[in-house]
């Protein structure tokens, strides 16, 4: 049970255009999600990675399949999935404070005005905007408004979380603050996590598992890469993991060939049912340039 | 220190300009003296026009000075026709807001509707199109045929015109929420009743302001032409009836009046308007 905490079954999802015809974005998907697990999702734009993510968060409906989690399919938005949006999507109107308070009163309506602003207070502080609560979005710096973001989601206290790009639109700097403390709540909380990201390494920093998709349209899980280093990771010594560059480059291999190449030339033992779970070892130099870098285990 | 030099050069200006025309003014409709020689029994009869060369328009100084007497007494009343100026603005002031509280009540509402209903928005469409050029005034006949009550008319015209603008915006403003926010509702679990006040409205009420800032603006400039027509009350009808009594000086007065209070209704929608605007 606890191996499948969220089930992709086969999921299709197609756009009609307005002239008639009909482009499917992905076709036939399928991979599980444990609780607890960060798992992080990377492709090219127009994979429809944020439509599988609108999938699972209830805001899109796929045509084929279903997407289950805890044993009951996904059939609207629902409180125990919190989005983070790539936008941040903060109410402008509001400050900091009634942002993630308007997430909190959704989520326990008969919370009494105090409860409410208590525990937003308290999720505030947890991503560091102490005593910004009662500024208003336009206010603050973009990280500023992703970590209120942040504090909204983690508010309401979802069963899983759901990540559209979250740090795409920051600066370096910001960005790795805002992943290490991204990384250090959901360890704490043993928050199940499903993400989508184009960067590599951050990916490699933050996931558990990674899910390879193939370049759109009519993309397919390709493969799904374990994360070889260890749960416990700090940033500035990662690198120096024997494993780091085996996976680093895989992805980028990944990335800029076989995503484009994979549909053509794929292994007779593919079955979209189960793709190929892949944990990339460290290899003796020079680095082949394939899949060959990886030794298969599924 | 610079905004208050420019904002201090800009009134030495504008004072400037005002001292300007009304010294222009002064000059154009003073006397050039006496015109021509001619029997003091004719003249009598002539008047000041053919006899002095004065102008029939009276100068700044005798609005300046109506505008005087009838801030000392703005609310007299002595009869159907010589009502103080107060009164009458109240009338019209009255009607302007009745009408335009009856078209706020609906516009908001159907406006709601039609941004939140594809198939409202384009099954009212047609109607909203043809009704909208239509000028108020054109609906006078049949307000006075079916309503047969002057002042209800003329509030019914308000009505009308101010209908338009508030419902176009709001439907506008309805439709155009951004789909983030709304999918922030939804993935929140918010109730249709309780999203269309805490996400909708409030990411719409600039747009909605807008369009009552637009329509209290038209309503005034209607009003006037409305109770010309009608007569009995009201700013226009004491311009139309001024102008009746020839006296000009009353005209003029009435002019600045309406340019007044249409600036003070304005700016007060403007106040409100950056109450409900939200910098992104």
């Amino acid at each position: 049970m606890s191996a499948k905490f969220i089930s992709i079954e086969g999921i299709t999802r197609r756009f009609h255009a307005p002239d008639g015809g009909t482009t499917t974005v992905f076709e036939d998907i399928w991979f599980a999600i444990a609780r607890g697990e960060f798992v992080c999702m990377i492709g090219h734009s127009g994979c429809g990675k944020t439509t599988v993510l609108n999938i699972l968060s209830g805001l899109d409906l796929p045509d084929d399949g279903a997407a289950i989690v805890d044993g009951k399919a996904i059939e609207g938005p629902s409180l125990d999935r919190a989005v983070i949006f790539q936008s941040h999507a903060l109410l402008p109107w509001r400050t900091v404070l009634g942002n993630v308070a308007y997430a909190i009163s959704s989520r326990w309506p008969r919370w009494s005005r105090s409860q409410v602003e208590e525990q937003a207070r308290r999720f505030i502080e947890k991503v560091g905007l102490k005593g910004a609560e009662a500024k208003k979005p336009a206010q603050l710096s973009g990280g500023m408004k992703q970590r209120v973001g942040i504090a909204r989601a983690l508010s309401i206290e979802p069963k899983i979380l759901l990540m559209d790009e979250p740090f795409s639109a920051l600066d370096a700097l910001t960005r790795g603050t805002l992943q290490d403390e991204v990384r250090r709540i959901c360890l704490e909380t043993g928050q199940t996590v499903f993400m989508i990201t184009h960067d590599v390494d951050e990916a490699i920093y933050l996931a558990d598992k990674i899910v390879l998709m193939t370049n759109g349209p009519e993309a397919m899980v390709a493969e799904i890469v374990e994360n070889p280093l260890p749960k416990e990771r700090d940033r500035n010594q990662i690198h120096r993991h024997p494993a780091f560059y085996a996976i680093r480059n895989h992805l980028i291999d990944f990335l800029v060939s076989r995503s484009k190449t994979f549909k053509s030339e794929i292994p007779a033992d593919y079955d979209r049912r189960k793709p190929p779970v892949i944990v990339p070892q460290n290899q003796p130099q020079p680095l082949p340039p394939s899949h060959e870098a990886g030794r298969k285990v599924a | 220190m610079r905004q208050t030099s420019l904002r201090l050069r800009a009134g030495i200006v504008s004072l400037t300009i005002l001292l300007i025309f009304g010294l222009a003014w002064h000059i154009g409709v003073s006397g050039t003296g006496p015109a021509q020689q001619m029997d003091p029994e004719y003249a009598k009869l002539m008047g000041q026009t053919a006899v002095q060369g004065k102008s029939a328009m009276p100068g700044p100084l005798d609005v300046l000075a109506k505008i005087w007497s009838h801030l000392k007494e703005p609310f007299y009343d002595r009869g159907p026709n010589d009502k103080g100026i107060g009164i009458q603005l109240a009338y019209s002031i009255g009607r302007v807001l009745l009408g335009y509280g009856l078209a706020m009540l609906v516009a908001l509402p159907l406006g709601f509707l039609i941004g939140m209903s594809p198939l409202m928005a384009r099954a009212l469409d047609p109607f909203i199109q043809i009704m909208k050029p239509v000028s108020p005034l054109a609906w006078m006949p049949l307000a006075l045929y079916t309503i047969k009550d002057s002042s209800i008319s003329s509030i019914f015209v308000i009505f009308i015109c101010s209908l338009w603008p508030m419902l176009i915006n709001t439907a506008f403003g309805v439709s155009s929420v951004r789909k983030e926010w709304l999918n922030v509702a939804r993935t929140l679990e918010v109730g249709p009743f309780r999203r269309a006040f805490t996400v909708i409205l409030p990411a719409a009420a600039p747009t909605i302001v807008t369009g009552m800032r637009i329509s209290i603006g038209i309503a005034w400039l209607v009003i006037v032409a409305a109770e010309m027509l009608v007569g009995g009350t009201g700013i226009g009808y004491f311009v139309w009836n001024e102008w009746n009594n020839l006296s000009i000086t009353n005209v003029i007065t009435s002019i600045l009046v309406i340019g007044l209070v249409g600036m003070i209704l304005d700016q007060a929608l403007a106040r409100v308007a950056r109450a409900v605007s939200f910098p992104e």
